[in-house]
């Protein structure tokens, strides 16, 4: 044990690096691939991709071929150009301000969740003090609180705060994540060495210097997972958007979305029944930047996910 | 990086008073309260803060004549004996009973699949199961819900090509399949990944000792990849636990194109929101919203306490 640094103690435990990956992909390659094993993914691959198959096929069409044509092929006249087009234009662009709203909603609250998780789950790992454990297992115990059943009187307080019909009754409770906090504290465990930080104390560096500094940057992988998974929480938020706002120029995608097809539902074959085509097209353009963040963040919040569902 | 000497023990914190009279350590201990202090105000005032006010809530009673009044528990009183509470609950909790143990047995399946090895296109399948996660769960009812429609969906279509039965996806007896299967095809992927990334960090010279002993991938799998899973196992359970009592955003949903079907107490959450939303009951809504939150935290704690308790013989 002497032997070990304490970067080669920590590291690895949480963090498979590309050099690890490469490693192990070596030793399986190594081995023999199961062409039935294959065969059997691919088809449950299939179950997995056969709805997102059918939403872009189906915002190549008008609302009267998703009727009429074979929901899995596409139809004689293709107009996904026009679909968009349409969608962005419906109601003056009220499509495009959803859009943003939800890129500012997801955005601050990401980032702001993710600073604040990091900067506590930190401080719960490397510091000792008063009531800490009573802090923590508080929020521990919070993890378990649902957060539909907190919405309805965060609902209620906020109206009497004013707050309701706001941006912040999205974005301020989507900045706490208990369970961020925890992943973090987790993180910070293993991937912030004692030596170094007492190497910058020495050196003469202020604790909120050397979080800035020197931490955040250790806790990056985990700083990204917490990122990515508020993210994607506030993202696709349905329920608290849904009470807390009621003016369509504050909605985010979702609700959005959900009003538009409510309209088209009820407001049947009239001469404003194009509402079909718009919300498939509408629902393939809201997906499109999350799977795009997901895919080229991978490797951070895959490695970062690890740490919480090691510990326990 | 020769000040090795300083390496504590994994997993646990030194305390400050084990280094007495240095500068580093007063100022360590001031400085934590202050790290953890944003986090833990907005806690204070977004978690504690609406749970206590549902609680209070929960105490009183709007009446027709003279306002609202402190009614004591009657509240609770009448919500256990609300039939569409209790069916709501009941609801919820068939659907966490069938969905969960499948959802999580796939996922483990995938998972297991993935890290053995054996597969061709690993990262493409990997990728392609997680990916309904990024999609919200307004826009994954939507394209269900087409999907199932019994007169333009693809699957009636071909049945009725082929002159089969067309499956009524959206029917009373079918409606709770079709709601599990939406949130399986969701959240299959995000359990998947959560175990997988488990699966990662188990050194693998365990798995070179136990073939070298003549250990299959099957015996490896269940011998040594799935014990060291039960963390990673719990924590997915522990979240479906809370996701699926509190189903709302698909069954509101889908509530549009099946209104005979779902009605607004379908799930215990759709009842809350009704309540406080078309009914105007706030009180009554915070009470089935505490009730609802105080049945996840039992039902959690129930896992955690099953969990344990098979680990300690």
């Amino acid at each position: 044990m002497t032997a070990l640094t304490p970067e080669a103690t920590v590291a690895p435990a949480v963090e498979p690096t590309a050099d690890e990956q490469g490693r192990k992909r070596h030793r399986q390659s190594a081995r023999r691939r199961s062409t039935p094993l294959t065969i059997a993914m691919l088809a449950a691959l299939a179950y997995f991709l056969l709805p997102l198959l059918w939403l872009l096929i189906a915002s190549t069409k008008s609302t009267q071929d998703l009727f009429n044509s074979f929901g899995l092929w596409f139809s004689h006249a293709p107009q996904l150009l026009t679909n968009i087009e349409d969608t962005f234009t419906q109601d003056d662009g009220v499509f495009v301000r959803w859009l943003l709203n939800t890129v500012v909603y997801a955005g601050v609250s990401a980032v702001g969740a993710a600073l604040l998780a990091a900067a506590g789950g930190y401080g719960f790992s490397k510091f000792r003090f008063r009531g800490d454990r009573t802090a923590f297992s508080l929020v521990l115990g919070a993890v378990m609180v649902p957060t539909t059943a907190l919405a309805i009187p965060t609902y209620l307080l906020f109206a009497k705060a004013g707050l309701v019909n706001t941006p912040w009754a999205i974005i301020l409770p989507s900045l706490v994540n208990p369970f961020g906090l925890y992943l973090m504290r987790v993180y910070a465990e293993d991937a912030v060495p004692d030596s170094i930080l007492e190497a910058a104390r020495i050196d003469g560096a202020g604790e909120a210097r050397i979080f800035f500094r020197i931490v955040l940057r250790l806790l990056s992988p985990g700083l990204v997972t917490v990122l990515l998974f508020t993210l994607v929480a506030t993202w696709n938020n349905y329920f608290l958007p849904l009470i807390m706002l009621n003016d369509p120029d504050l909605y985010p995608v979702t609700v959005g979305l959900s009003s538009w097809a409510a309209q088209a539902q009820n407001g049947g074959a009239g001469a404003s029944s194009d509402m079909f085509a718009l919300v498939v097209t509408g629902s393939l353009i809201s997906i499109v930047p999350l799977v795009v963040a997901f895919l080229m963040l991978q490797r951070y919040w895959q490695s970062g996910l690890a740490s919480g569902g090691v510990k326990q | 990086m020769t000040a090795t000497t300083t390496a504590s023990p994994k997993g646990r914190r030194r305390d400050g008073p084990a280094r007495p009279g240095r500068g580093g350590a007063s100022r360590r201990r001031s400085a934590g309260p202050l790290f953890v202090a944003p986090f833990m105000v907005l806690f204070l005032l977004l978690y504690l803060a609406p749970l206590g006010y549902a609680a209070y809530l929960s105490l009183f009673q709007e009446r027709l004549i003279g306002g609202t009044a402190f009614v004591g528990l009657d509240n609770y009183t009448q919500a256990l004996t609300d039939p569409q509470f209790l069916h709501g609950v009941g609801r919820v909790a068939l659907f966490f009973v069938i969905q969960v143990p499948l959802m999580l047995l796939l996922a483990l399946l995938f998972a297991l699949a993935l890290d053995s090895g054996l597969l061709r296109l690993a990262r493409v399948i990997r990728l392609g199961i997680f990916v309904p996660y990024a999609v919200p769960s307004v826009v994954a009812s939507l394209m269900w819900g087409y999907l199932y429609g019994p007169d333009f969906g693809p699957f009636a279509r071909i049945a009725r090509k082929v002159s089969l039965p067309v499956p009524d996806f959206l029917s009373d007896g079918w409606m709770l399949g079709s709601l599990a299967n939406i949130v399986t095809w969701e959240f299959v992927g995000y359990n998947m990944i959560i175990l997988y990334a488990a699966l990662r960090t188990i050194p693998t010279e365990l798995y070179e000792a136990a073939s070298m002993d003549g250990a299959g991938a099957w015996r490896i799998a269940w011998s040594i990849k799935i014990p060291a899973l039960r963390p990673a196992l719990l924590l997915t359970l522990l979240f479906s636990v809370i996701g699926s009592f509190q189903l709302f955003n698909e069954p509101k949903l889908l509530m549009n194109i099946a209104p005979d079907v779902i009605t607004s107490s379908y799930t215990a959450n759709l009842y809350a929101y009704t309540l406080a939303f078309t009914g105007q009951q706030v009180n009554y809504a915070a009470t089935v919203s505490f009730l609802l939150g105080l049945v996840i935290v039992i039902a959690s704690y129930a896992v955690l306490l099953t969990a344990n308790r098979r680990r300690t013989p």
